[in-house]
């Protein structure tokens, strides 16, 4: 894979999902609402979560922070809605693993959040980048859905 | 006696190395400064010439090492207008600052007593009190700054009362860059029987600093601040205090004669300093005092003076909301800031790929930040080897993150 430039990166990734979130705001009636932030940079997330059966139904997130951990939970919102709990898990365990570089990513998985890898370049940014999957990871977990 | 950047640039190596392909515009001395030769050669010449431990061996190379620690002793104590006898060493700042916590504060301050601190401290300057007066059940009271981040000098008398023990401040602020009136502070809490302990690591690299005209108790300063390794930092206290002070860590050195139950104290500063010290970063910290010297504190301050008011009007054109004090005479070259839209952390990264460094985040000053109103500001800070052009270098590169938003 071409490695993007940060202009790239930003422009062609991040800055859409940036300006304008998807999901963005209270999902109520929720199962899981969980408050996370980066305590280094100040970047915050609010997650909600609503479950049917094993499926992640709804998703939305409030938050504030730098461009790249909101613009990476609005591209989170937008992949797992509607999928069982378990592949959301497989997605962001998978994000995480790539972030990590202990795997180059899977197309197939992940698709179009392929394009956040560009971030591991910047290492600071890492963790501003995964902020929403780590928080949706422990929704799944206090929701009860997710598998060892 | 003016400054001639490029001349002091050429002592300092990092700038040989480009970052991310760019000459290094280093803007963020608040955080840690660069070295110059002089001080990284002292270091390698102690290691390759006089290296031993100090104040032990019977032999002419230990005189050696410990005639250059004492020397850098002398020299720190210099650097703020005390006797070498008031001078302990310690790893830093964070370390001096909980060596009072964990001595005199520990011995003075008990249930219902107070501790004033502001509401500008770095964590280092907060969190030792707030563990201190939890411990005690005393209060922690936070002294307010108004909208230019000044100090609430008026509030001052409601807020230093006869329960206050210790009034803990820094000397500069390493997020609004305010120079506080630590003398006036001081004769306040003296007033009323209080003790005051000075956070200078922000001040002590860049304005005159004299332990005598702050009439502090105690003051505690870094050296990797201020042109020197990392490792080494400074606790002055009043002397007949640390005369009366229990020790702060137990070991060797710090011993005068050791039963098996019992011991008693070397004399001071040696009573506070156990174990084997940072010596050949302490002997750093003694050139890094006499590299300074040598520069002239005067001309640091007038140099540093200009730079920020250019700084702070080249920032005021790109629209970016500055915090703390307007006027440059009460404040120090820490600009922090916020550009609409960009967050500090992007800004950051994006400012990066043109080789400029500077800080972005809560600058471990979360509390403050929260009275900003902020999650985060970025922050420009500047050093004897910056000038007018890493300021236009941050600006433009500035423009362009502006764009990337727009």
């Amino acid at each position: 894979m071409v490695r993007l430039s940060l202009e790239e990166l930003y422009k062609e990734v991040i800055l859409d999902h940036y300006r304008a979130p998807r999901n963005k705001g209270r999902l109520d009636p929720h199962d899981v609402a969980l408050e996370r932030n980066n305590p280094l940079c100040g970047d915050e997330i609010e997650l909600f979560v609503k479950f049917a059966g094993d499926d992640v139904e709804g998703i939305a997130f409030e938050g504030k922070g730098c461009s790249i951990s909101q613009a990476s939970a609005s591209m989170m919102t937008e992949k797992v809605q509607g999928l069982p709990a378990k592949d959301a898990q497989l997605v962001a365990e998978s994000i995480k693993r790539m972030m990590a570089g202990e795997e180059e990513g899977d197309v197939e998985t992940l698709g179009d959040l392929i394009s956040l890898k560009g971030v591991v370049k910047y290492p600071v940014r890492i963790k501003c980048a995964l902020l929403g999957w780590n928080t949706l990871l422990e929704a799944l977990e206090e929701g009860g859905k997710t598998s060892s | 006696m003016s400054m001639d950047v490029d001349v002091i640039r050429k002592d300092f190596p990092i700038f040989e190395t480009p970052a991310n392909g760019k000459p290094l515009t280093y803007l963020d001395s608040a955080s840690s400064s660069q070295k110059p030769r002089q001080v990284i050669d002292r270091i390698v010449r102690f290691y390759e010439t006089e290296n031993a431990n100090v104040h032990r061996g019977a032999y002419q190379l230990s005189e050696m090492a410990t005639a250059a620690y004492e020397g850098a002793r002398e020299a720190c104590g210099r650097w703020i207008g005390s006797p070498s006898r008031n001078i302990i060493f310690t790893r830093g700042t964070t370390e001096s600052i909980n060596a009072v916590r964990f001595t005199w504060a520990n011995q003075n301050v008990g249930a219902g007593d107070e501790v004033l601190v502001t509401e500008m401290e770095h964590h280092s300057n907060l969190i030792p009190w707030q563990l201190l007066t939890q411990e005690k059940g005393a209060t922690l009271r936070h002294l307010p700054i108004d909208d230019e981040g000044l100090l609430r000098m008026d509030l001052l008398g409601e807020y230093i009362t006869e329960r206050t023990k210790l009034v803990a401040l820094p000397l500069m602020s390493n997020v609004l860059g305010t120079i506080n009136p630590v003398a006036e502070v001081a004769a306040a809490a003296h007033a009323a029987g209080a003790k005051v302990v000075v956070d200078a690591a922000q001040a002590a690299p860049h304005i005159k600093v004299d332990v005598a005209e702050l009439d502090c108790d105690f003051l505690a300063y870094s050296s990797h601040k201020m042109c020197g390794p990392t490792g080494a930092g400074v606790l002055y206290g009043r002397i007949e205090l640390l005369e009366e002070m229990p020790p702060f860590m137990g070991g060797g050195e710090m011993i005068r004669e050791v039963w098996a139950d019992r011991a008693t104290w070397n004399e001071v500063p040696f009573k506070f300093e156990a174990g084997t010290m940072n010596i050949a970063q302490a002997v750093g910290m003694g050139a890094a005092v006499e590299y300074l010297e040598a520069l002239g504190e005067d001309a640091i301050r007038d140099h540093e003076v200009r730079l920020t008011k250019y700084a702070m009007g080249r920032l005021e054109e790109t629209g970016a909301i500055i915090y703390g004090p307007k006027d440059v005479s009460k404040r120090g070259g820490v600009v922090s800031f916020n550009l609409d839209d960009v967050h500090p952390h992007d800004l950051s990264t994006i400012v990066d790929q043109h080789g400029v460094c500077i800080r972005a985040g809560h600058h471990c000053a979360q509390p403050l930040m929260r009275r900003l109103g902020v999650p985060a500001t970025a922050r420009a800070s500047f050093y004897v080897y910056n000038d007018e052009r890493d300021v236009d270098v941050l600006i433009d590169a500035m423009a362009e993150a502006k764009g990337w938003f727009a």
